[in-house]
């Protein structure tokens, strides 16, 4: 079997995986991340969504061999030195997540859409780049405020760093 | 109101793992030695098996077994079953056929179990699925709910002749018919409730594990009720005695009903487990869910509204012909029945009220409870219907309502509904201020302006939750008693665990059934634990569905909380050496009435377990309290939901752009948690209006199997949501609780519909409210205009 070489949240790893591993799949039973789910088969609902070399990508749509190399961030790889990533701090403030399943993803989808966008988002631009974030329990209007929020608050931890 | 009392917007205890990743839900917990299931699917919606061939997939790599309905009929496990008796008009009992967990000779759905393969690993056990030979003989099938009774369609089950499962019938027929005599004005309504998939986030999952050695088994399931799946499975599939048999529902990513039922696939993991003497786990893909999770709604409907010449309502008949699937999914005879008529009086004084169901058997998955189940296929015929009438009366629909409202309580529906408080225009009049409803007019004016249509729809819903109390879902067929039990186990520190049966699967129990402790003992949140989800440590519970945990689960916490406070009343009054007649609780402290002498809660605890102070042989030693708790009604949760659309004619597009919602739920623990149930709940009614529809085709293949085929609401779908509250306290549990699980995906369609076809300028459009279907609606308002 071949062997893929990677970081994954600061950590150095070496794993055999099948040819047709895909990186969730090396993620949640060969590394035991199991923060990162899958909730459907089509690439469609964005529960596994991780960052690679500091983008949201899906991780079930990537072989675990196409990221020989890379760095990955994984839901459970943001809080650091005990301290909530910000977006995490304001997931919980705005009631951003009732059942947690797809919050991993929209976590780490949130935080690229500020990567991207910036940190004064409205809320049309927050939906918008929702697309391809599924929830069944919310109903997204306190994923929005909680992105708007986090997105902020990145901003002055930021500026404190 | 303290800072983590009933009543405040407390942050929620169990968000630190799920914002960190450490969530532990079924498919991430593995057990030593597991193997994997997968389960082969019928690709035909209706076939004879003529036999199966093993041979060569049971020699590929890592087989362990595979299994068949052949090997459940040889280890004789009961069928899966429907666990609500229907009777038809004729007295006659429902005509439930027989559903082997793995089918026995036929499949009658496109994902129904025709065997599963036990592999060391998922990879092994799906190629040599790919090698199991099924002879199929594949028989015509029927998909669609009307023609399910045409004699020219095929039979799915020997004991249902016309694929008739039920004629069920509500109300008083002869009454309805003298009243529709004198009517001045009859409303007449054809709509049809979508069918819909639920799609909780996370698949539903099982881990089976047979421990020989103590003869147990233990079972990790998706369940929203694992005390009634180890009923079910023990009492009625007869795996084994309850006493042997653990059930742990750990996180559960969401349920909305559709993780109630007892499947095949949970079923079989823990019996197989027995049989190749190793864990078994599955966990679903999504096509499998859209395939074999029980579906929602799925009816066709005639309603017909008699009023008189002053807008009074006099009489309401309805006919309705549900969609049950396949087989009698666990509580699916229930939903289009007894938890559809008795509401379909709606907020309104109907003096007379007739209801015809007749549910039937098609060549589709199952269909049982979905977010609401009954209730808001209810609340689509009663508001469509008096959104109609308003406007064949030129009356405005808020007046309509109004003058027909229920307003002294309690009030007897004639359709065995006894609502029991409520102030229904206090909730339409706040939502008219809050929807700024008198502008409406300039808003639309402006809309046109700019070449939009726009419309206004209204839902005044009324729910019923809470079925309750035992003996009366009894007498309505239920086979099981729908109370809820709580302990209360005070530590020798003073620290509290809450064990309930109540199940969360996202809706907060961690944190407000902690709030409810915190409020009545006084004690900080961070002193209580809210254990669920496993039998081994709670003793029973009836789940959580048709949003219970609050009027019943948290009633039973609140009645066991009382038991906990008086036995330490007892015991405080040895403490402070006062009469116990004398002790107060109050603000987490014992206090004798008129003297500064005072124990706090926990030094009380301390005290009942130390046992020096006391005399034991009259008051036992320790602190821990139960209670089954057995409301005395349903709660009846009601409100008004108001929403605005704007619709581009040029491609039919519908954008919400405004949402108030005014609920009342009587007491509510956590505004911030309700609101969020709020909101989940009008995104699922906005995604069953204007979105969701599964589709079967003439063969009854699955054409919406994938997210790619069937639309989900996402984002950019849906508006923030305004949402307030008008009280009325529920005086049928001791906190005055009503549910609030449901309410939006119950007010949402009606109301959504309401403004769409207010916008159109005709009734004639169906759910889903696709771009293609209101462009279409809107060129036959055009055609109209131009025939005028």
């Amino acid at each position: 079997m071949p062997t893929v070489a990677l970081t994954v949240n600061g950590r150095k790893e070496s794993v055999e995986v099948e040819p047709h591993t895909l990186l969730v799949q090396l993620l949640r039973s060969k590394l035991r991340l199991t923060g990162t789910h899958v909730g459907c088969d089509t690439s469609q609902c964005g529960a596994c969504v991780v960052h690679v070399n500091g983008r949201a990508v899906k991780s079930c749509t990537l072989l675990a061999l196409q990221v020989d190399g890379a760095e990955v961030t994984t839901i459970e790889g943001l809080a650091a030195n005990g301290q909530l990533h910000p977006m995490q701090e304001a997931f919980r403030d705005n009631h951003g997540l009732q059942c947690g399943f797809c919050t991993p993803g929209m976590i780490m989808s949130a935080i690229d859409i500020v990567n991207r966008k910036g940190n004064d988002l409205n809320e049309h631009t927050i939906r918008d780049e929702l697309e391809g974030n599924l929830c069944r329990c919310t109903g997204y209007h306190n994923i929005v405020k909680a992105i708007a929020a986090g997105a902020k608050a990145m901003k002055s931890v930021a500026r404190a760093a | 109101m303290s800072a983590t009392g009933i009543g405040a917007r407390v942050r929620r205890v169990e968000d630190q793992r799920f914002i960190t990743g450490r969530g532990q839900y079924t498919d991430d917990i593995h057990r030593p030695y597991e193997t994997y299931a997968y389960f082969v699917r019928s690709p035909h919606a209706h076939a004879t098996i003529r036999g199966i061939d093993k041979k060569k997939a049971e020699k590929m790599p890592g087989v362990l077994a595979i299994l068949t309905g052949d090997d459940v009929a040889k280890d004789k496990l009961g069928d899966l079953f429907c666990g609500w008796m229907v009777l038809s008009k004729d007295g006659s009992q429902m005509k439930a056929g027989s559903h082997p967990a793995l089918a026995k000779g036929k499949v009658r759905y496109v994902g129904d179990h025709v065997a599963v393969v036990i592999a060391e690993s998922l990879d092994q056990a799906k190629n040599a699925a790919a090698e199991l030979k099924v002879d199929y003989g594949v028989l015509p099938a029927v998909a669609d709910l009307n023609k399910a009774r045409d004699p020219k369609s095929p039979q799915l089950h020997d004991n249902a002749p016309k694929n008739t499962v039920y004629e069920w019938v509500l109300g008083d027929a002869a009454a309805v018919d003298a009243a529709f005599k004198q009517a001045k004005h009859v409303t007449k309504i054809d709509i049809v409730n979508n069918r819909l998939i639920p799609n909780a986030i996370e698949p539903r999952a099982a881990i089976g594990e047979y421990e020989p050695g103590t003869d147990t088994y233990t079972l990790w399931s998706t369940s929203q009720n694992p005390h009634v799946l180890r009923l079910g499975l023990s009492a009625f599939i007869g795996l084994c005695p309850e006493h042997k048999f653990r059930v742990i529902s750990p996180d559960v990513g969401g349920g909305f009903g559709s993780k109630i039922f007892i499947y095949p696939e949970e079923t079989v993991c823990i019996w197989a487990s027995k049989k190749v003497g190793r864990p078994v786990r599955w966990t679903a893909e999504r096509s499998e869910s859209f395939q074999a999770d029980a579906h929602g709604r799925d009816h066709v409907t005639t309603a017909e509204l008699a009023l008189d010449g002053g807008g009074k309502m006099l009489a309401l008949r309805v006919k309705t012909l549900a969609n049950l699937g396949a087989y009698l999914s666990t509580f699916s005879s229930a939903v289009p029945t007894f938890l559809y008529a008795p509401l379909l009086s709606g907020q309104y004084v109907i003096p007379a009220i007739y209801c015809e169901v007749d549910g039937v058997y098609t060549n589709t998955a199952p269909v049982d409870a979905y977010r609401g189940a009954g209730r808001p296929e209810a609340c689509y015929v009663i508001e469509r219907i008096v959104e109609v009438a308003a406007r064949e009366l030129n009356m405005d629909p808020a007046e309509l309502r109004r003058r027909n409202f229920v307003k002294s309580f309690p009030y007897q529906t004639p359709v065995a509904s006894l609502y029991d408080a409520g102030d229904y225009k206090a909730s339409l009049d706040k939502a008219i201020q809050l929807a700024d409803y008198k502008n409406f007019g300039r808003r639309r004016q402006e809309s046109e302006r700019r070449g939009k249509r726009r419309g206004v729809g209204f839902a005044s819903y009324i729910e019923a939750c809470g079925v309750a109390p035992s003996n009366l879902a009894g007498a309505l067929g239920c086979g099981v008693g729908l109370w809820e039990s709580a302990d209360i186990a005070v530590t020798p520190t003073g620290m509290v665990e809450v064990l309930t049966g109540s199940h969360s699967h996202g809706q907060g129990h961690e944190t407000t059934f902690a709030q409810l402790v915190s409020d009545k003992l006084g004690i900080p949140m961070s002193h209580v634990s809210v254990i669920h989800g496993d039998t081994d440590k709670v003793q029973f519970g009836m789940g959580t569905y048709g949003s219970r945990s609050g009027p019943v689960g948290m009633s039973a916490i609140a009645v066991a909380l009382d038991k906990v406070i008086a036995k330490g009343k007892q015991i405080a009054a040895h403490v402070l050496e006062a009469a116990e007649a004398d002790i107060e609780f109050k603000d987490g402290k014992y206090k004798v009435a008129g003297t500064d002498k005072s124990a706090a809660f926990g030094e009380i605890a301390l005290a009942a377990y130390v046992a020096h102070k006391f005399p034991t042989a009259h008051i036992e030693p320790g602190l821990k309290e139960h209670a089954f708790y057995d409301p005395t009604n349903f709660t009846f949760p009601a409100g008004t939901h108001i929403c605005e659309v704007e619709i581009d004619p040029d491609t039919g597009a519908t954008q919400v752009v405004n949402w108030v919602a005014v609920d009342d739920f009587g007491t509510v623990i956590n505004p911030m948690i309700v609101e969020g149930q709020v909101h989940g709940g009008i995104a699922q009614g906005v995604g069953q209006a204007l979105l969701e529809g599964c589709v079967y085709d003439s063969d009854g293949q699955l054409v919406t199997g994938s997210y790619m085929d069937y639309t989900m609401p996402r984002a950019d779908n849906l508006p923030s949501f305004k949402v307030d509250y008008t009280v009325t306290k529920c005086p049928s549990n001791p906190l005055g609780m009503k549910g609030c699980g449901e309410a939006g995906a119950i007010a949402a369609p009606a109301a959504l519909m309401n403004a769409i076809t207010n916008a159109v300028g005709h009734e004639d459009v169906p759910m889903p409210a696709t771009s293609r279907a209101v462009w279409h609606a809107l060129q036959k308002s055009q055609r109209r205009k131009a025939a005028e």
